[in-house]
């Protein structure tokens, strides 16, 4: 079971604090929705629990800050996907996919069985081993931004963070990726996801992190963190709301 | 995936280039003499040609064959560029840039190790101007940037010294250098690379890894645990140290860093690792074969290596990224 703190995170990047004293505790088996407006500091908050980017303040991953962890030992407990993952040669998917056992191989060894098995349940759970012999660079962008899920899968972490894994995908992808990422935290998992779209957020998400400029604007439960108030403060926009229990969010209109 | 023919045909040609390169040359030695020769008997001329003339001109087209066809490798995953080769980041240059200013100013002619020593500091010396430049950062586009600068700095100090260059015949001889050779080259010569390339191959032999996890990105690398800081450095030393004693020994020869890679990447499973050690016994087959067809095609001059390879590699090159129209 991991656990992920932070403890007043704060994240400068060109002389500008686009993360401002970020205080949470997450724990093991959540899914877990980043929201807030674009700029509103989502990937730079990722990418300092991540241990990516230079950021003040701690980051506790089981109690440990990973600011004294061997970016190894950060690899094996954390898988990051980072916005728009590029792909600079044409990896077979399997080849890309096993990308994601690098942090477990021992020096001078290659994959083994147990690797090969972590990547064929990676391939499986989402939804690309038919995939498994093409090239990556030829695939359609639903089933490239689900190999790339399958990458981040294969590292078998604790803790999952994937930044917009579904910007691009159609409906019916989406909800696949949410239903994969909710399994994934079933299993045991803290994913923590960047999100744009308010009612997946709403409807599949245990819990929420709201930022608006940089700082946590509403965090706890999706019913609790997106209400009316939150949304006109952080978003500028109305909402409607559906009956207690059916987690339905549509967005309406900007009102300011 | 990597064809299993590709490491034994891989192995047949270094072991015929080898073989060849010790019995070609201008003075014709049938084999049975050539073997008593090899083995402690027979004329001690042909002995003397064999292995002080032979043995070292084989050696060296071997190894610095296969230090630039590892390079290009390295360079072309790091950079995630397919344009990449050795003299990207200027290293080529600086240490031709050295071998010149000993040359220039006649120190080659004072101590024949001068030349070498002042190519690998010429190397070494662009690389701490890249890291300046570049300063930590882990941008691709800025190290080829700020190679470029280096390697085009360099240049302009080489046709400095062609254009200050007191005679004809002293410019004559830098550029006769420039355009890379193996001829005459003795076991001092083997002495002062045979160590500078194994570093580099050394240093190299670690990155395949992380080259790997860097077709994903900086970010994603780092997240898969690779330290980005410390391949920088493992690279750069690597190409300073290994090419710089190259082309300190050799002059420049393109080309072979650059196709090599490209030759080779088809049939593996295009993984920047897969590519690493299978280009660098490639480059060692090129470079041989091209010293065999340099001694053999009869002109009044020998030819120079490096105009072999850049005649015999772009025609391939052409070729080969017709049939696979695409870059990489």
């Amino acid at each position: 079971m991991v656990a992920l703190a932070a403890e007043h995170v704060g994240v400068r990047l060109g002389g500008r604090d686009v993360v401002r004293d970020v205080s949470m505790r997450l724990s093991a088996g959540t899914l877990v929705g980043v929201l807030g407006p674009n700029g509103a500091g989502k990937s730079s908050l990722m990418k300092a629990l991540a241990g990516l980017l230079p950021h003040s303040g701690r980051v506790l991953l089981d109690g440990v800050d990973v600011a004294g962890l061997a970016r190894s030992e950060t690899a094996r407990k954390l898988a990051y996907l980072p916005q728009g993952q590029t792909l600079h040669w044409p990896l077979a998917v399997e080849r890309l996919v096993g990308l994601g056992r690098l942090p477990h191989l021992a020096p001078l060894s290659a994959i083994g069985p147990a690797d090969r098995a972590a990547i064929e349940r990676a391939l499986q759970r989402a939804d690309v081993a038919h995939l498994a012999g093409r090239a990556a660079t030829e695939l359609s962008g639903g089933e490239r931004a689900r190999v790339m899920l399958a990458r981040a899968l294969a590292v078998e972490a604790p803790a999952l963070l994937v930044d917009e894994p579904l910007a691009n995908l159609d409906p019916a992808h989406q909800i696949a990726g949410m239903e994969l990422l909710r399994a994934e935290a079933d299993a045991g998992v803290l994913v923590l996801a960047a999100l744009h779209d308010l009612p997946l957020a709403y409807r599949h998400c245990d819990h929420i992190l709201l930022l608006h400029e940089g700082q946590l604007a509403a965090e706890g439960p999706a019913e609790t963190a997106l209400t009316p108030e939150t949304l006109a403060r952080v978003y500028g926009i109305s909402a409607s709301f559906g009956s207690p229990g059916e987690r339905l969010l549509i967005p309406r209109e900007r009102i300011r | 995936m990597t064809p299993r023919w590709l490491w034994p045909l891989l192995l047949f040609l270094f072991l015929a280039a080898a073989l060849l390169s010790m019995g070609v040359g201008s003075a014709a030695i049938p084999l049975p003499r050539l073997l008593s020769a090899a083995f402690g008997n027979g004329d001690p001329v042909e002995r003397a040609i064999l292995l002080e003339l032979r043995l070292p001109r084989t050696i060296l087209a071997l190894a610095v064959g296969a230090i630039l066809g590892l390079s290009g490798a390295v360079l072309q995953g790091w950079l995630r560029n397919p344009l990449a080769d050795p003299s990207v980041l200027g290293t080529s240059n600086g240490a031709a840039l050295g071998a010149v200013a000993a040359l220039y100013f006649g120190l080659a002619a004072a101590h024949p190790a001068l030349l070498p020593v002042l190519g690998i500091a010429g190397a070494v010396i662009s690389l701490l101007l890249l890291l300046a430049l570049t300063r930590g950062s882990e941008s691709p586009l800025i190290f080829i940037l700020a190679g470029i600068a280096v390697g085009t700095l360099a240049g302009a100090g080489i046709s400095l010294a062609l254009n200050l260059s007191p005679n004809p015949f002293a410019a004559m001889e830098i550029t006769t250098w420039l355009l890379g050779s193996l001829e005459d080259r003795s076991f001092r010569h083997v002495l002062l690379a045979l160590p500078c390339i194994a570093i580099g191959l050394l240093l190299f032999a670690g990155t395949g890894r992380a080259l790997d996890a860097l077709s994903l990105g900086e970010e994603s690398a780092a997240s898969l645990g690779i330290d980005l800081g410390r391949v920088r450095m493992r690279i750069l030393l690597g190409l300073a140290i290994g090419v710089g004693g190259a082309v300190s020994v050799t002059g420049a020869i393109g080309f072979v860093g650059l196709i090599v890679p490209h030759l080779i990447r088809p049939y593996t499973d295009r993984s920047p690792s897969a590519v690493l050690w299978p280009s660098a016994a490639g480059g060692a087959v090129l470079l041989a074969f091209a010293d065999i067809a340099v001694r053999l095609v009869p002109t009044s001059n020998e030819l120079k290596l490096g105009v072999v390879t850049a005649f015999l590699g772009v025609p391939v090159f052409l070729a080969h990224l017709l049939k696979e129209r695409r870059i990489w």
